[in-house]
């Protein structure tokens, strides 16, 4: 049984077809590059994936269950976290308060007893060790580069511990170093037993970290695949190159 | 601090307070200072949705008088002890903050401010048209002279007022310090990251409607006594909704400590004005007070001492 399973799922806003019947099943431990020219879908599919948008028709399962019209904080504490495209940190909240939050309001909510304060810190700084972040905790947002605000972006979302990481262009603006840097990140976690999409302009990066690509263009699917063949697909050639 | 230790050094400041008045031995200090730690719970309970969680409320009036109209009430119908009360008080307006919630959290910055508003303006019409609170008239509410043991019951005012002050800041400072705290400033920073990170937002916002409007709520409930004679242009007076925004962002919202600092100040200077020049300025202070402030400080007095802290620390 894969751990998501997204059936003829279709979204539309007004006239325009953001999302058409799309398929896709992903199974655990996986990782799945999902790529797309701009305006293709794929946030929107991670929108409706994790419930910030309602899909009009088609289904959404995650690990066996029916989660269409579940609001999304209730998405996030069954295991389905996400990184957003542009970070969005909790600007009044330290570093390490905003990791804090998830472990808060996800993790204990799923566990009995609840996590207690040392412990929450200890695994506050353990995400953050895991980032390389240890030395920012106690500062806010604001004091981070970019690449330390997208590890944050990466290390919120872990701290629901998920079991599937949507990372939304987690990479975008960054240095070839810093591009390394994240992809060495996800990989790890990946290891760690976290099944993991990434959707990515950034085709080195998404060569080396998916073991399968996903191509979306105009709403739809027109590719899933080994990534090798996938990117030498006539059709994923049309839609990034042109006739 | 504990909040167990922070409810009993509040308490013990308050007593101090209680008794340092009583030594000016002159009634006017304790009407005065009424009206300032009122706007302390009012500029608190605001803080709670408004600054907590950054849903602006321009409905504060609105919460006051359902406190006071219930007072007049239940003074009409039974009259009750006012501990008794405040406590209906909160409860009526902690059910209206509740019913409010209800129907306009799905409305986020301007829009929201202006539901409140029009919240304020139909339960005001609904007063004016409600004979057996007095209606546009108003309603006499003769208070004892004294009671015993305390003696004027300006005084017995006073020390109610206070015991409420110290339960809204015990209040905003353990929520503040807790997971719903947590909680209710990811939804001021990003709704969306919040959702995003297990926060249920919506019901969150509930918990802070309500808990404001019953503070408010409660803060109105001794108001009938105070005053006198209760008519809707008091309770729904544009001073409690301007104060009640405006002592927050002078004082700085993201702490307890900033509406207590800002009620005050504000209120002092209001006081203060009213006896030595006139009771009509005091909208006017707040205004320039206010429009200095988002200049100058836009994050309050507390943003102000917390950036040059941090400032230092670099």
């Amino acid at each position: 049984m894969p751990l998501l399973e997204v059936t003829r799922l279709s979204k539309r806003f007004g006239g325009f077809v953001a999302l058409d019947e799309i398929n896709l099943a992903v199974a655990e431990g996986e990782r799945v590059g999902l790529i797309g020219p701009n305006g293709s879908g794929k946030s929107t599919l991670v929108n409706c994936i994790c419930g910030t948008l309602v899909n009009e028709t088609g289904m959404v399962r995650f690990a066996g269950e029916k989660i269409d019209g579940l609001l999304t904080h209730e998405r996030t504490r069954r295991g389905l976290a996400r990184s957003f495209q542009l970070p969005r940190p909790f600007a009044t909240l330290t570093v390490a308060d905003n990791l804090r939050v998830p472990l808060l309001y996800t993790v204990n909510a799923r566990r009995s007893p609840a996590l207690k304060p040392f412990e929450l810190d200890a695994r506050c700084a353990e995400l953050l060790t895991l980032v390389g972040l240890s030395a920012k905790g106690a500062k806010l947002p604001r004091d981070l580069t970019q690449v330390e605000m997208r590890k944050l972006e990466l290390a919120r979302a872990m701290a629901a511990e998920p079991k599937l990481l949507i990372a939304d262009e987690a990479m975008a603006g960054l240095s070839q170093s810093e591009v390394d840097d994240i992809v060495g990140l996800l990989i790890r976690l990946n290891e760690g037993g976290i099944t993991i999409i990434l959707i990515e302009h950034i085709m080195r990066a998404v060569m080396r970290f998916s073991q399968r690509l996903v191509v979306l263009v105009s709403g739809r699917k027109i590719a899933d695949g080994q990534p090798d063949q996938v990117i030498r697909d006539p059709a994923v050639e049309r839609a990034y190159l042109g006739q | 601090m504990q909040n167990g230790m922070f409810l009993l050094v509040s308490a013990v400041v308050a007593v101090a307070v209680f008794f340092g008045a009583r030594l000016v031995n002159n009634d006017y200090v304790f009407f005065a200072g009424y009206t300032v730690l009122q706007f302390i719970v009012l500029a608190t309970a605001w803080n709670i949705l408004g600054g907590y969680t950054g849903y602006v409320n321009f409905g504060s009036a609105a919460f006051f008088a359902m406190g006071a109209y219930a007072t007049v009430f239940f003074h009409k119908l039974h009259p009750l002890p006012i501990p008794v009360l405040i406590l209906i008080g909160g409860v009526v307006s902690g059910v209206v903050g509740l019913g409010m919630g209800y129907l306009t959290l799905r409305l986020r910055g301007a829009f929201f401010a202006i539901a409140t508003l029009a919240l304020a303006v139909v339960l005001a019409t609904f007063v004016v048209n409600w004979d057996y609170v007095g209606g546009s008239r108003g309603a006499y509410i003769i208070r004892p002279n004294e009671i015993a043991p305390i003696g004027p019951y300006i005084q017995y005012l006073f020390l109610l007022m206070l015991s409420l002050v110290v339960l809204a800041l015990a209040c905003a400072r353990g929520i503040e310090r807790s997971q719903l705290g947590y909680g209710f400033a990811t939804i001021r920073d990003d709704e969306l990251a919040a959702e995003a990170s297990g926060v249920p937002t919506l019901r969150l916002k509930l918990v802070a409607t309500t808990l404001s409007g019953a503070l408010m709520g409660m803060a109105g409930a001794p108001f009938p006594y105070y005053i006198g004679y209760l008519q809707p242009s008091s309770a729904f007076g544009l001073e409690y909704a301007v104060n009640s925004i405006a002592m927050p962002m002078i004082g700085g919202t993201t702490s307890w400590v900033g509406p207590l600092i800002g009620a005050v100040l504000l209120g002092s200077l209001q006081q203060i004005a009213t006896v030595t020049i006139s009771s009509a300025v005091n909208l006017l202070i707040v205004g320039l007070l206010l429009v200095g402030f988002v200049i100058i400080a836009p994050n309050g007095i507390v943003g102000l001492v917390q950036d040059r802290l941090r400032r230092r620390e670099k």
